[in-house]
């Protein structure tokens, strides 16, 4: 009973082996890619072990704070920002090897010649609460 | 209407439905209706109406069964209806009288059978044993409810198969209760009251040794949880609690059923922690407590489950009771990256935190200031991520 983020990057993650861009692949490519990640979600549910799943426009904004009164800066996208996160899913699993089987499947989403694109998926598990018995 | 109360009668009312020839995810969907139905129409104030016919407050047992049969009856001849074998419903047997005998036992067996997962064992213990509905206990394991409705529905039919009246193992009941007493969030249900309801209940049911043991380590545990956290949600660490605030009349009754389950002479691991907990209770002061006692428990507790998290325990008593270059040596023995502790992907999580403290008593502060922040970066869970960085703050700003 532990939570893992499965985390997708656009940039930042190793290549991928099955590595053509999105906008290369046809239509139905497209589609069949979509399909699988939809059969994932509802199979997690299923099984229910599902607890979110979001994606990312790729463009964000950097803010921070400029002082009393004065209105946020902004600045940004940065087109050489290394590391770009374009969604997650978030699972609750019984243990880490679930959640590195799961993360496996998800990887095999097809692409590019509706082989799997074999990308590389981060697994980061979440803190969880302080267990009460820790002596 | 006491919630508690028509909750605890939960099991014994899915039983009965059970022994009248209902299958048990049927029956324990029914009981959930019934339980609906309770808080909708049972009278608020229990002196209200009491000449009323039919008042549940008379019998809420026998209410809750009339009301859940009749649903379950409901339910089989919609289904029967629509698969048009109408001589189903009608081979029923006909509501008799509960029996004497109470299954409360067996559905906390079935409920914890060894086909199902921990996670859909706890939801199921929750639900069908404890009476929470489905909303709750998915608001407990902040998880959506369409998927916890699943993970309890895919566990009914694991056990769909599984015969009501054998007997269970014990042990696998007790670690579906320490997982819902140990690793709950806080949210609107208490998880750590409830896992001390259901224990006591099971203790009621069953004379065992290891279920009093696991009982009064609940309550050990649970008699300081004020002391636990400071206003700001931080974690204070035991050492540093402020025990006026432990409450001593669950410590007594925890202490009680302890030595009663000790005098069978039957010992088992949470016996043996419960044990440890009591001298920790016992202690007016941090100083004055009793390392060299807590030492010898901790070698029973290797004994009977040789994990790295009992002799990682261990060696911080070793370090209280001998000094803490003897924890330092008994922490050396422990090798950090046993594979059975990666089961979090973590290796053991609390090893350099113990290493940490240990080499702050021995004075080596530098050596203990980047163990705490190596410490910090493996923990498990915020509030103790942010204790250990506060630790190797601490000791750098000394320096």
């Amino acid at each position: 009973m532990a939570k893992y983020l499965l985390l997708k990057h656009y940039r930042g993650a190793p290549a991928p082996v099955n590595d053509v861009p999105m906008d290369q692949w046809t239509p139905q490519e497209i589609s069949a890619h979509v399909q699988y990640m939809n059969d994932f979600a509802a199979r997690l549910e299923g099984t229910g072990e599902f607890v979110d799943g979001q994606a990312l426009a790729p463009e964000g904004t950097f803010v921070r704070y400029d002082g009393e009164g004065r209105p946020p800066v902004t600045d940004g996208p940065f087109a050489e920002t290394k590391d770009l996160i374009a969604g997650w899913m978030v699972i609750d699993v019984d243990s880490y090897e679930r959640a590195v089987e799961l993360a496996g499947e998800l990887s095999a989403a097809p692409g590019a010649g509706g082989q799997p694109i074999h990308e590389w998926l981060e697994v980061r598990p979440f803190l969880a609460a302080p267990p009460t018995i820790t002596e | 209407m006491d919630e508690v109360l028509l909750r605890s009668l939960t099991p014994s009312v899915v039983a009965i439905l059970v022994r009248r020839g209902a299958d048990f995810a049927a029956a324990e969907d029914a009981v959930q209706d019934a339980l609906v139905e309770a808080v909708r129409v049972w009278p608020t104030d229990p002196s209200a109406g009491p000449s009323n016919r039919g008042n549940p407050m008379r019998d809420p047992k026998g209410w809750l069964v009339t009301v859940a049969w009749r649903r379950f009856l409901d339910a089989t001849r919609a289904d029967a209806a629509r698969r048009r074998r109408e001589d189903l419903f009608d081979e029923q047997p006909a509501p008799g009288p509960a029996p004497a005998v109470d299954d409360t036992l067996q559905l906390y067996f079935l409920c914890a059978h060894p086909s199902l997962t921990p996670s859909s064992a706890v939801a199921l213990t929750l639900r069908a044993v404890g009476g929470l509905n489905t909303r709750q206990i998915a608001q407990a394991y902040l998880v959506p409810e369409a998927t916890m409705a699943q993970r309890i529905s895919r566990a009914k039919r694991t056990v769909s198969g599984v015969r009501f009246d054998q007997p269970g193992d014990v042990a696998t009941v007790l670690r579906v209760l320490y997982l819902v007493f140990n690793e709950g969030y806080s949210g609107d249900v208490d998880l750590a009251a409830e896992a001390i309801r259901l224990t006591r209940q099971l203790a009621a049911a069953i004379d065992h040794p290891e279920v009093a043991g696991l009982l009064a380590l609940m309550l050990l545990h649970h008699a300081r949880r004020a002391a636990r956290t400071a206003p700001d949600g931080s974690l204070v660490p035991l050492a540093e609690q402020d025990r006026g605030r432990w409450d001593t009349k669950v410590i007594a009754e925890g202490v009680e059923i302890l030595q009663a389950a000790l005098a069978r002479d039957r010992l088992g691991e949470f016996q043996a922690q419960a044990a440890i907990a009591a001298l920790h209770a016992d202690a007016p002061t941090a100083q004055e407590t009793d390392w060299v006692q807590i030492v010898e428990w901790y070698d029973e507790l290797t004994r009977l489950t040789d994990n790295p998290i009992v002799r990682l325990n261990r060696a911080v008593a070793v370090g209280e009771a001998d000094g803490p270059r003897a924890g330092l040596a008994a922490l050396a023995a422990l090798d950090d990256s046993s594979p059975s502790s990666s089961s979090m992907g973590y290796p053991l999580p609390r090893h350099a935190a113990v290493a940490a403290y240990l080499h702050e008593r021995d004075g080596d502060l530098a050596t203990a200031a980047r163990l705490y922040a190596e410490a910090a970066q493996k923990a498990p869970n915020l509030a103790e991520r942010d204790h250990l960085t506060r630790q190797a703050a601490r000791l750098n700003a000394r320096r």
